[in-house]
């Protein structure tokens, strides 16, 4: 073990630092970003080689490495592939604010998607949420282009 | 052709949850100095450098050149490597890479990180896509937590298992190894009683997050010969980053990053049964819950046999397959040093070093590392230089 030192206690320097960023969308997100906020529409984009749907919509395909440019609608209904109550709280880095506890971080397949979201459901009693529960997006009525605002939250449906 | 590179020496620091005694870069110095020591090396005979850690942790983006004065490095070539939470994997397999090229003999690597320094799950946040991902990714915490969801509704894995995980690790911390930062026994009855912190990941099946550092040398192999009989060769290694957007990830039950990764680590060491073959593995399991669903990935089991592998107590001191003699990172997790800790953990067992930890007889070992959208590295260490 190293040995502790004798004598006064070492210092520790605290900052506090206020560090703003501001995120490029690029073409691809802003358009995912304004069918959410102007026509409450999710949308993906399509490989030309492989047929996989990107939700959110980007550039190439990860499999393909081919540049997608055919944007298609998804469904705003999906399945519940993995979640979990989160019930510790920490800094939000985009607020700097504590993050507010509990939420459900739900793991979603969009129906007509190939790949997953991550966003919030509206339920934090673990014992009331399974995988392979059907889910729908719930708007906000003030939408302003920003995601996880525009859609606030997923809900449970009943529904095959 | 593959060049033989093995490891001659390996030094890490008495981990903490909070080390007041050192900056970051008095940290590195001791366990730079350990490894040294541990090699009958001198920092003269040190040809090249690789380090690793976080930098979102500290907020020192140069770290190359600000831990200077605790690597050693001064007038020799740095590179930082740093790739997550497959950090120290990483920076062990840069090592490898270094030495293994020809153009230097002896290499040493350092992982390190003060997490104490900063709020790690805010810090682990930043690595997710700000405008598509980060909102509701809670660190390493939440996204582990679902994965276990999706494995538990698909194999019918418990909670339970996850705990028989926790005790493994913990206990052997605490039993065996005196480096490590948690070093309490405790019972699956502890576990289960312990709080939610993200269902259903409790607060004993979740890695801490630590202060520490850790260094190793990588040598050739005519020089590896000269500084020691008992080298820890690298038989393979393999790396699979196979997901860009976390919620791809974490939709699956199983862990595919990682079946690649042990897949060609396994081919280039030809090892070919590594349920009979590997006498010791030092996994990168950062929940327990990981313990139990990423084995089958490692070749350990069949699809969905993880519960019934951890059931049969294989994988504890003693028996066929000992997982974490060190404690692994349930028991200390300095982010950046947290995989080299395996390769370092590794490489004590084939050289025969490990000390109370030690797996009498390891001939062959298994590290592995883990992080950012479910990435993977594996490595083969063996005291043979081939295993056919």
């Amino acid at each position: 073990m190293e040995a502790k030192k004798e004598g006064p206690k070492p210092l520790n320097i605290s900052y506090v630092a206020d560090m703003p960023y501001k995120y490029h969308a690029g073409h691809y997100y802003s358009r995912f970003l304004r069918e959410l906020r102007d026509n409450k529409r999710i949308v993906g984009v399509k490989c030309p080689k492989c047929g996989k749907v990107y939700v959110p919509p980007r550039i190439v395909c990860r499999d393909c490495f081919v540049k997608m440019e055919e944007f298609v609608p998804v469904s705003d209904k999906g399945t519940l592939l993995a979640f979990t109550v989160t019930n510790f709280s920490y800094i939000d880095t985009t607020t700097g604010e504590p993050k507010k506890i509990p939420f459900t971080a739900a793991f979603i397949n969009l129906d007509g998607a190939d790949s997953n979201i991550v966003h919030r459901l509206d339920e934090t009693d673990e014992k009331k949420i399974k995988a392979g529960m059907r889910l729908q997006a719930v708007f906000s009525d003030n939408r302003t282009g920003d995601y996880y605002h525009d859609i606030d939250h997923f809900r449970i449906i009943k529904d095959i | 052709m593959k060049r033989l590179v093995g490891i001659v020496g390996v030094g890490q620091t008495h981990h903490r949850s909070k080390n007041i005694e050192c900056n970051g870069q008095e940290l590195i110095s001791i366990a730079v100095k350990r490894a040294l020591e541990s090699a009958e090396l001198t920092m003269a005979d040190i040809d090249a450098i690789v380090i690793g850690n976080m930098d979102h942790f500290e907020s020192i983006n140069y770290v190359d050149m600000w831990s200077v004065d605790g690597s050693g490095g001064y007038m020799k070539p740095i590179m930082k490597v740093t790739t997550g939470g497959t950090t120290g994997s990483a920076i062990g397999h840069a090592g490898f890479y270094h030495a293994a090229s020809g153009l230097f003999d002896t290499v040493l690597v350092i992982g390190w990180e003060q997490n104490s320094e900063s709020d790690t799950t805010a810090a682990i946040s930043t690595c997710f896509d700000p405008i598509t991902e980060r909102e509701y990714s809670a660190g390493a915490i939440g996204p582990l937590a679902a994965q276990y969801t999706a494995y538990m509704s698909k194999y019918g894995a418990t909670e339970e298992d996850a705990a028989l995980v926790s005790v493994r690790d913990h206990n052997n911390a605490a039993l065996y190894n005196p480096y490590a930062h948690l070093r309490q026994t405790i019972t699956i009855e502890d576990v289960m009683k312990s709080a939610y912190i993200s269902y259903p990941i409790k607060l004993l099946d979740m890695c801490p997050r630590s202060d520490g550092a850790c260094a190793v040398i990588f040598a050739s192999e005519k020089k590896a010969k000269k500084i020691t009989d008992r080298p820890a060769w690298i038989l393979g290694v393999g790396d699979c980053h196979i997901l860009v957007h976390l919620a791809d990830g974490i939709g699956l039950a199983n862990l595919p990053s990682l079946e690649i990764a042990a897949r060609e680590a396994y081919d280039m060491a030809g090892l070919k049964d590594p349920v009979n073959q590997i006498d010791v593995a030092e996994l990168y399991i950062p929940a327990s819950t990981a313990g139990v669903s990423w084995m089958e990935a490692l070749g350990l089991c069949e699809e969905g046999g993880g519960p019934r592998l951890i059931r049969s107590g294989v994988t504890n001191m003693g028996s066929k397959l000992p997982v974490n003699p060190s404690g692994g990172v349930l028991a200390t997790n300095c982010i950046g040093a947290t995989g080299l800790l395996r390769i370092g953990e590794a490489a004590l067992q084939v050289m025969g070093k490990a000390e109370k930890k030690q797996v009498e007889g390891a001939k062959v070992a298994v590290a592995t590392g883990f992080g950012g959208c479910f990435w993977s590295d594996v490595t083969v260490l063996s005291s043979l230089p081939r295993l056919d």
